[in-house]
């Protein structure tokens, strides 16, 4: 008992005087009245977030007339639409574009770079790396998004003049005016932006393994290709399947980029599920469409958060 | 214990090893922050300058730019900005931390459930819910106003914060509780006197964490505050960009002005920042 009080930190300490009166009432045994910590935050998630995600499939069937506003149910109609729509599936296949190269560089690159990182023998060197690489992370998409607009720019731009520089002048193209190339200079700027923030979750992972065991590997003679690979892959597996899940379910909102560098353009090439709908619902006033769109993210999201729950218990069977 | 991490026979190659180690972080730290800095240095020069000579630095240091960006819009924007980050990251702090205090410290009946709704609240998107949110925040008047980014940008951070103090709570001793209630603290003491006090640093993380999601947001910012002048940052410099894209440096010193407070914010909370991602995402 008394080193429990001890534990108690000064500022604590309640007054000796309101002791007695109510030390068997402090808590009720049945717990009712704890509801009111988790109340406000139960309200606020079910009004603003888990309803409008309910009441996005009652809009997805219906239709907005846009002369008369009228609303009527249209079922399945939609969604039917959606299987005929080119742009729908492109837009599709450029998220899963979105996804699969920042697999590439956001978890495999990063996984790699923040390895190289700690492996440095300077802890100021290591602090120095992972913040450098993380400034464009902390910055607004916005702001990275018009950034790379300019350096995109034909002509003027500083990714033509460092290819001018370098003798390359056959590279030279309008990056994001080129319907071949828009999206995957989109990619690569969302690439600089963000392998920064992947390189310092794996470092704080990497972080976590106990010294000892490298330790034990040197004096085994593993060179250090083989210590990443049979030590510290295993050891942050947990932190690559995270970094994975939190990769494709970004790839599939994607928005924010798109929208300032190209708003989807040239001819609909670089539009993503995301811009899609946002053409639709907000510019066409086609909230039924844009809804039924809004439908398709939602699927591919629970689906990698179900896989995310999957990997997680099995780990936890196998730990 | 010197850490020699390339073992002693392997010394020549080490020596080449570690050389190209070091010139590949220092070749990637150029590419990360030169368009940083000529982002920043573009805001001293004129469409002249960037136009034909993009390495150059600015022929006068004038700051003209800035002060014309910050005049023709970049301060209601940012005023936005501050505004509905600093109330965003108040009201998610003080309804998270209520949250994990219920869910981790007390005996409330049916906790699973409620835990499973605060955590699935993960997973759920802002671009799933923005359709119906538009028509839901008309009707209660919310539209257009700085109220609907405040509410919803905590929301939908809520879940996350929540999750976060929560693994910090949990692995706070027990026997704080038992003695705390053995000197006659009520639940609420408990909670303000004593817990919250000491997940500190926790909620410093996740001050920084919600800093940086409500100052970068886009998507919300757009479609609930877009071409008013209640728009935040972001969009306030698409729209910027629209009206006086053609004085680069203008638009360049708007982005500058709207970057450097965060980056500023993650340099001072740097220490916190790392060690909230690692006790959060660690477990």
């Amino acid at each position: 008992m008394t080193s429990a009080k001890l534990a108690v930190p000064p500022t604590g300490a309640a007054s000796p005087a309101r002791r007695s009166s109510r030390s068997t009432h402090a808590r009720s045994p049945s717990g009712w009245m704890s509801f009111r910590w988790i109340a406000t935050s139960f309200i606020v998630l079910i009004w603003f977030v888990y309803y409008p995600i309910i009441d996005n499939f009652v809009v997805s069937t219906t239709s907005q007339d846009i002369y008369t506003s009228e609303v009527s149910y249209v079922g399945l109609a939609n969604y039917a639409r959606l299987l005929e729509d080119p742009v729908v599936w492109h837009s599709l296949w450029n998220n899963v574009l979105y996804a699969g190269i920042s697999i590439v560089f956001q978890v495999s690159g990063a996984f790699v770079l923040a390895a190289i990182i700690e492996d440095l023998t300077s802890e100021r060197l290591r602090r120095f790396w992972r913040a450098i690489y993380f400034v464009p992370s902390a910055i607004s998409i916005t702001v990275t998004g018009l950034l790379f607009y300019f350096i995109y720019q034909p002509g003027v731009g500083l990714l033509d003049a460092a290819l001018h520089m370098l003798g390359l002048n056959a590279l030279i193209r309008p990056w994001l005016g080129d319907a071949h190339t828009a999206i995957y200079a989109i990619i690569a700027m969302s690439q600089w932006q963000g392998f920064g923030y992947s390189v310092l979750l794996f470092a704080v992972a990497i972080q976590k393994i106990p010294r000892e065991v490298y330790d034990a590997a040197r004096i085994d003679g593993a060179g250090p290709l083989e210590r990443l690979w049979k030590l510290t892959f295993p050891f942050t597996r947990e932190m690559t399947g995270l970094m994975t899940i939190i990769t494709v379910t970004g790839a599939f909102q994607v928005f924010n980029e798109v929208m300032v560098m190209t708003a989807g353009g040239p001819n609909n090439s670089s539009q993503v599920l995301g811009t899609w709908l946002y053409q639709k619902a907000f510019v066409e006033d086609d909230f039924g469409y844009g809804a039924a769109i809004a439908a398709v993210v939602f699927a591919v999201t629970m689906l990698a958060g179900a896989v995310q729950l999957w990997y997680t218990r099995r780990r936890r069977v196998h730990w | 214990m010197v850490r020699r991490p390339w073992g002693r026979l392997r010394r020549p190659w080490a020596v080449i090893a570690q050389t190209f180690v070091h010139a590949f972080l220092i070749c990637l730290g150029v590419v990360v922050i030169y368009p940083l800095i000529w982002m920043a240095l573009n805001g001293f020069r004129t469409n002249l300058e960037i136009f034909g000579t993009p390495f150059a630095l600015p022929v006068s240091w004038s700051w003209d730019n800035y002060a014309r960006a910050w005049n023709e819009g970049v301060r209601n924007y940012l005023t936005t900005s501050v505004l509905v980050t600093v109330a965003s990251a108040l009201c998610t702090i003080l309804i998270s931390a209520w949250a994990a205090f219920g869910l981790a410290r007390t005996r409330m009946p049916g906790k699973s459930l409620f835990i499973l709704v605060v955590l699935g609240g993960l997973m759920l998107s802002p671009t799933v819910a923005v359709i119906p949110l538009v028509q839901m925040l008309r009707d209660l008047g919310l539209y257009n106003t700085r109220w609907a980014l405040i509410v919803l940008y905590t929301a939908f951070r809520v879940p996350f914060t929540t999750f976060l103090i929560r693994a910090y709570m949990v692995d706070l001793p027990r026997e704080l509780d038992e003695a705390a209630t053995i000197d006659g603290a009520s639940e609420d003491q408990l909670f303000w006197r004593i817990l919250l006090p000491l997940c500190r640093p926790i909620i410093i993380s996740c001050v920084i964490l919600h800093v940086l999601f409500a100052w970068n947001e886009y998507l919300f910012a757009m479609v609930f505050t877009g071409g008013t002048e209640l728009a935040t940052l972001p969009v306030g410099l698409t729209a910027i960009m629209a009206k006086h894209g053609t004085n680069y440096g203008e638009v360049f010193a708007a982005m500058t002005i709207s970057a450097l407070p965060i980056i500023l914010v993650f340099f001072a909370g740097q220490r916190y920042f790392v060690r909230g991602l690692s006790e959060g995402i660690g477990k």
